[in-house]
């Protein structure tokens, strides 16, 4: 009497999962990227699904190596991943990224040119990345401590602001940023020792490291820290959605630029979702609603830029040509690179101790 | 009756096969199968999951040798599992001896759920009212503040105590639940009669109760010690500056830059270090014991 029931109670679970699965499978674009960046927002989610059908499922990653992990060992998973552009080259050479069809991408046509053409993105003729939005790793300072920005970067070793300085814990920004606090070329540091020197001084200021935007704001937000390293698009979401005393601080010595750009994984099992879902985050609407409600970085399509207001900070500073003179965008880097930065950075990390 | 006691022996575990068998299983394919493909990785010079050539190498444990950084680091973990572990007797065992002897019924109950509780929390959730507690202008700080006729300045977030508090907090309970199974064990009498004999309340602790318990307290040490000293978590979150570990350099090795080689292959001398340890450890406690 029993053992019959519990088949039939097993076999009806199976068959309305497995129902269930297919219907939630037939039009889902599943996106990698981070966590509260853009392609998260509820309202753009329910705007795309509305307009095209397809269901978007978010899932994250908190650092480059974690996505590139999450590609290789998911395989066919994701639909949608959002690539720095120095990392592109690697995920195409791992074969992770396809090419992307841009005739089928209408806002394609709209990207500035030397971002669409980057050959950071370009392989072989063929589009791996879709330029989406390219920001600073700059200072961001706390209102409360400053009366005027402060114009170089020197201010972070300022005996004044001792304990009270942040930097991210990633080796690679911190060595860039030793860079240029040493006047060299982010993409071919000559003098390894001068970048070491400069910041196992800066580590007697340092508070603590930040990994996430939510590390930062936290401690603004109960003003333990007057200034650090910040993301252009994140000092700008503190200030609009946090309503935090925080504000961008682009040094004379100049700035790391990133470009930030949307591929479709090998093995996407809806390519058309992706595509769609790929124009639809370029669009010039999606844009300046993103900056309005809730702070974003600089878009690489002309179009949504020259939409927001004339005095907007991406349009004003970040367009600004004397800016765009000091910034100096990140170029690929290699594993025996990152790991020479990696073992700098931790060494710097333990004599501090 | 040698032939016999054999056939009872195999029917026996014939007989247990049953109730072994889930777990084992288990074991095998979560712990030791995951396990050793973690040491196959330690002796690869890279981890191919993209076809890349490699090649196998001792290179990663040399890696260890070659660098003061990672003894340096070793040693600091080391260190920071002694304390906790040392944090967690010093609060523990009293707490673990009152539940047992003192309190009865109802009041040992909720004592107890409250020594408990904190395991019903996600510890990440733990580490982060941490933060909200010991840090400048936070919760400590401002009721010192309040209740002090003088001014007190407490910011004690990003720092080593930082790091102690928060994990002492989160493996004191091993402690009191350990000592208090090995303490409730030990017979009122024996008590009874060393106090009849003579014997003062300081002897009878050193003589009696702390011997009877020691089985306790070192099960307790080793269930802290072991993990403190891979923690990665709580250096991170709350010891800021100070807060770099062994434990957050094979993470590193993981998550920042995909060198999962050198990050199992020091995973495994940290392994080796702690069993050495225990092993070493384990005859002088014995003997105390």
């Amino acid at each position: 009497m029993r053992i019959p029931r519990l088949t039939i109670l097993l076999t009806a679970t199976a068959v309305f999962t497995s129902a269930l699965t297919l219907a939630a499978s037939a039009a889902e674009v599943h996106v990698l990227n981070w966590k509260g960046y853009g392609a998260d927002e509820p309202w753009a989610i329910a705007a795309f699904e509305k307009a095209t059908g397809n269901k978007v499922v978010n899932d994250f990653f908190n650092s480059e190596q974690e996505m590139l992990t999450k590609l290789r060992t998911n395989p066919g998973l994701y639909d949608v991943v959002m690539i720095n552009a120095a990392f592109n080259d690697q995920a195409m050479a791992e074969k992770l990224i396809q090419p992307i069809d841009v005739s089928k991408l209408s806002n394609y046509a709209d990207i500035s040119p030397d971002k669409a053409g980057s050959p950071m993105l370009d392989h072989d003729g063929k589009v791996y990345g879709v330029p989406w939005v390219w920001g600073l790793t700059a200072l961001a300072i706390n209102e409360k401590s400053f009366d005027k920005p402060p114009p170089s970067i020197a201010v972070m070793w300022d005996a004044a602001h001792k304990g009270r300085v942040v930097i991210r814990d990633d080796a690679v920004e911190a060595v860039q940023f030793g860079a240029i606090a040493t006047g060299q070329n982010i993409n071919d540091i000559k003098d390894m020792e001068a970048v070491k020197a400069k910041l196992t001084s800066l580590m007697p200021q340092i508070k603590t490291f930040w990994s996430s935007e939510n590390d930062w704001n936290q401690m603004v937000a109960s003003n333990q820290i007057d200034i650090g390293t910040y993301w252009s698009g994140s000092a700008d979401r503190a200030k609009t959605h946090f309503k935090l005393p925080v504000s961008l601080v682009i040094p004379q010595e100049g700035a790391v630029a990133w470009l930030d750009a949307f591929s479709i994984p090998v093995g996407s099992k809806n390519v058309e979702g992706a595509e769609a879902f790929i124009n639809y985050m370029i669009d010039p609407t999606f844009y300046v609603e993103w900056v309005t409600k809730v702070g974003a970085p600089v878009s690489a399509n002309t179009k949504a830029v020259a939409a927001l207001p004339e005095d907007a900070f991406n349009r004003k500073v970040m367009g600004d040509p004397e800016v765009a003179k000091r910034i100096q965008f990140q170029a690929p880097i290699t594993d025996a690179q990152r790991e020479a930065y990696l073992a700098l950075w931790q060494q710097l990390k333990v004599d501090v101790k | 009756m040698a032939a016999q006691g054999a056939t009872a022996t195999r029917s026996g575990l014939r007989s247990a096969l049953p109730l072994l068998a889930p777990a084992y299983l288990w074991l095998t394919v979560a712990i030791f199968l995951p396990l050793s493909a973690m040491v196959f990785f330690s002796f690869m010079t890279e981890l191919s999951l993209s076809g890349k050539p490699w090649a196998f190498t001792l290179g990663n444990y040399a890696a260890f040798f070659s660098q003061s950084l990672y003894l340096t680091l070793l040693l600091a973990s080391l260190r920071l599992g002694l304390e906790v572990t040392l944090w967690c007797i010093v609060i523990g065992y009293p707490a673990a001896y009152v539940l047992a002897k003192v309190l009865k019924g109802r009041s040992r109950e909720a004592i107890f759920l409250l020594v408990i509780l904190p395991f019903w929390s996600n510890g990440l959730v733990r580490i982060f009212s941490w933060a909200m507690v010991l840090r400048e202008g936070g919760i400590l700080d401002t009721a010192l503040n309040a209740v002090l006729p003088f001014k007190i300045n407490i910011d004690l977030m990003y720092s080593y105590p930082a790091v102690i508090i928060g994990l002492v907090h989160s493996y004191v309970p091993y402690m009191v639940l350990t000592c208090y199974l090995t303490l409730q064990a030990i017979d009122d009498s024996l008590i009874e009669a060393g106090r009849s004999l003579g014997a003062t309340r300081l002897q009878v602790l050193k003589r009696i109760i702390i011997p009877l318990s020691m089985p306790g307290l070192v099960a307790g040490a080793a269930l802290i010690f072991v993990p403190v000293v891979g923690s990665f978590m709580e250096p991170r979150i709350l010891g800021g500056r100070t807060g770099t570990f062994y434990g957050t350099v094979i993470e590193d090795q993981f998550v920042a830059v995909f060198n999962w080689p050198l990050g199992a292959a020091l995973s495994f001398i940290l392994l080796a270090v702690v069993l050495v340890i225990l092993a070493v450890a384990s005859p002088v406690l014995r003997r105390a014991a």
